[in-house]
């Protein structure tokens, strides 16, 4: 290979690779973005105008007054709704799935490989198919339009990969660290919280992050399961924006943004964790 | 305790939800695929035995529904996946070079893959939007089209811009999945090729793209699967249309049962749908296994 033609690649296409990565990437997020910050005139006459008007008329809208989306009321509604199923589902499917991992990487039992494949696959199910049948129960049991119900649906999308994850982590915990715990008088159980726990906290961290993320951009079950804002979360509300008379696009973009803040600095600054999570198999993409 | 006991009373938690919410339902929605059940008209199940599936396959009413259903749903897979793949490729190719701000670049992809999947979906309505939409002032602008286009109101037109939007939010994953395992090969492999005089073009047939068979292999199927079941973008996006061009086989199910409350139908489409995932899932088993035996 010549010299020089891998050097006119490398400083001219590559570049250019780079930056229409660089746009493709950010150029929806960074319109939500702009959009939200400009008047109404100026969106709907020219949204380009020099120099831009920057306002935050939307986002006053959006928390302090009645508008033309959904109202305040309701946004502020399903941010804490959004933020309590998010957390309890992760924290719930943390602490079943943990547990549930360390028995699939410690302990002998009959079934264990057909078992642990059979809850590998079945999360790969698609939601359509028990919408309906968990419709129907919820109704019957009086949990729709509740959290739970949302709570109960996202602990069980986490599971599987929750216990693939943990697995795998105490899986890599060198048993005799553990054996020496339990030699020093530490009980299977004080052994488990005393040295393994520690030591897997990479793996806690990436599953929370992920039952997180999923559980906050979640939108089907979400909208099928809630009718009023005693439940509904943020993917439901931005959606019904659009649904009124008009469409108020400036009001629409900051929810859009403040219904992204969150995932969005997390993925952020956890990015390792995301990284190491999707390459470790098994998860739906 | 013995062993096991102890390991069955751990994994319990995780079977009864599991079973609770994927076991149960999918054998009430057997059942009820077999019933009547049309909220309104017959509000009560009743047992019809096999009449729903005989709607899908014999009554042209329905079968042509679900046969024009079905084929969006794979003509939006087999165009979105691998126009993922092919994006994702070349991104993930491009992050795995050395050059500087690469830790910044690589950070770049993780906004679309956090962003959630219905503001993506609002954002790209907007920017289509007939009237008030960017792509229209861009364009026009930029003298390429004369009139404002309505981007979403052709069949066409909404088919694909649906597909690009979806492909947006998943080329992240596509990347991560990519680079990872690009970061896993021996850098001398390259060396050694470019001692065989190998070029750019032969060194990525060569080497680069059969040592990512496996990671390809898996991202093609869990993309395949995801895009099989796409709905929420089809909602915020089209809402099916226009004239049932997006209308694809999670949105149709909806729509037949919480818009129409066809329930018994909709469930018989419903298991055929999950029986059709099922075979993928296998096959995705399948090469799991033989990759990681390989």
């Amino acid at each position: 290979m010549s010299g020089h033609r891998h050097g006119l690649l490398r400083r001219i296409l590559f570049p250019l690779g780079v930056a229409f990565f660089t746009v493709f990437s950010l150029a929806p997020f960074v319109w939500m973005v702009y959009a939200s910050f400009v008047p109404k005139s100026q969106l709907l006459s020219d949204p380009f105008a020099l120099p831009p008007q920057f306002t935050i008329n939307n986002y006053y809208r959006l928390f302090a007054s009645a508008n033309d989306g959904i109202g305040a009321d309701n946004f502020r509604h399903a941010i804490i709704n959004s933020l309590g199923v998010c957390a309890v589902t992760t924290l719930i499917s943390l602490l079943i799935g943990s547990i549930g991992g360390y028995a699939f990487a410690r302990l002998r039992f009959g079934g264990k490989n057909a078992l642990l494949l059979f809850l590998l696959a079945i999360q790969f199910l698609p939601s359509v198919t028990v919408i309906i049948p968990m419709y129907r129960m919820g109704s019957a049991v009086h949990l729709l339009n509740t959290w739970w119900i949302l709570i109960f649906a996202y602990t069980s999308f986490a599971l599987p990969f929750t216990l693939w994850i943990m697995r795998g982590y105490f899986e890599s915990i060198p048993r005799s660290l553990e054996n020496a715990a339990r030699v020093d008088g530490c009980s299977r159980f004080g052994a488990f919280l005393r040295v393994v726990l520690p030591l897997s906290a990479p793996g806690f961290a990436a599953t929370a992050i992920f039952t997180f993320l999923n559980a906050w951009d979640e939108f089907f079950f979400a909208l099928i399961f809630t009718n009023n804002y005693a439940a509904k979360t943020l993917p439901v509300a931005l959606s019904e924006f659009t649904s009124r008379h008009t469409i108020d696009f400036g009001l629409q973009m900051s929810g859009g943004v403040v219904a992204n803040i969150l995932p969005v600095v997390i993925a952020l600054s956890m990015q390792r964790y995301i990284v190491r999570g999707l390459t470790a198999g098994g998860v739906k993409g | 305790m013995r062993e096991a006991n102890l390991a069955y009373l751990f994994i319990a938690p995780t079977l009864v939800i599991v079973g609770l919410v994927f076991i149960w339902p999918l054998l009430y929605s057997l059942w009820l695929s077999f019933n009547r059940l049309n909220l309104g008209v017959s509000p009560n199940p009743t047992w019809v035995w096999l009449h729903n599936y005989a709607l899908i396959f014999t009554d042209p009413a329905f079968s042509t529904d679900v046969w024009n259903t079905t084929v969006r749903t794979v003509i939006f897979t087999v165009i979105s996946v691998p126009a993922e793949l092919i994006i994702g490729l070349a991104f993930a190719l491009l992050l795995n070079e050395e050059f500087r701000g690469r830790t910044f670049f690589r950070s770049v992809m993780i906004v679309p893959y956090a962003m959630l999947t219905i503001s993506n979906g609002l954002v790209w309505s907007y920017i289509l939007d007939p009237t008030y939409g960017v792509l229209n002032v861009i364009l026009q602008r930029w003298g390429l089209i004369s009139n404002f286009q309505n981007w979403l109101g052709t069949p066409v037109g909404a088919m694909g811009w649906v597909i690009a939007a979806d492909v947006w939010k998943t080329v992240p994953f596509m990347i991560i999945i990519l680079l990872a395992s690009l970061q896993t090969f021996p850098t001398n492999i390259y060396k050694a090729a470019e001692v065989d005089g190998a070029g750019t073009i032969q060194r990525f047939w060569r080497v680069t793209l059969p040592m990512l068979r496996p990671a390809i292999l898996i991202a093609l199927v869990l993309r395949t699967l995801g895009a099989f079941r796409v709905f929420d973008i089809i909602y915020v996006l089209t809402g099916g249309g226009p004239a049932d061009a997006t209308n694809v086989l999670s949105y149709y199910i909806y729509a037949q049962a919480f818009i129409d409350f066809h329930i018994g139908y909709a469930s018989a489409v419903a298991y055929l749908t999950t029986i059709a995932m099922v075979l993928i899932i296998i096959v995705y088993l399948i090469i799991l296994r033989s990759e990681s035996a390989a």
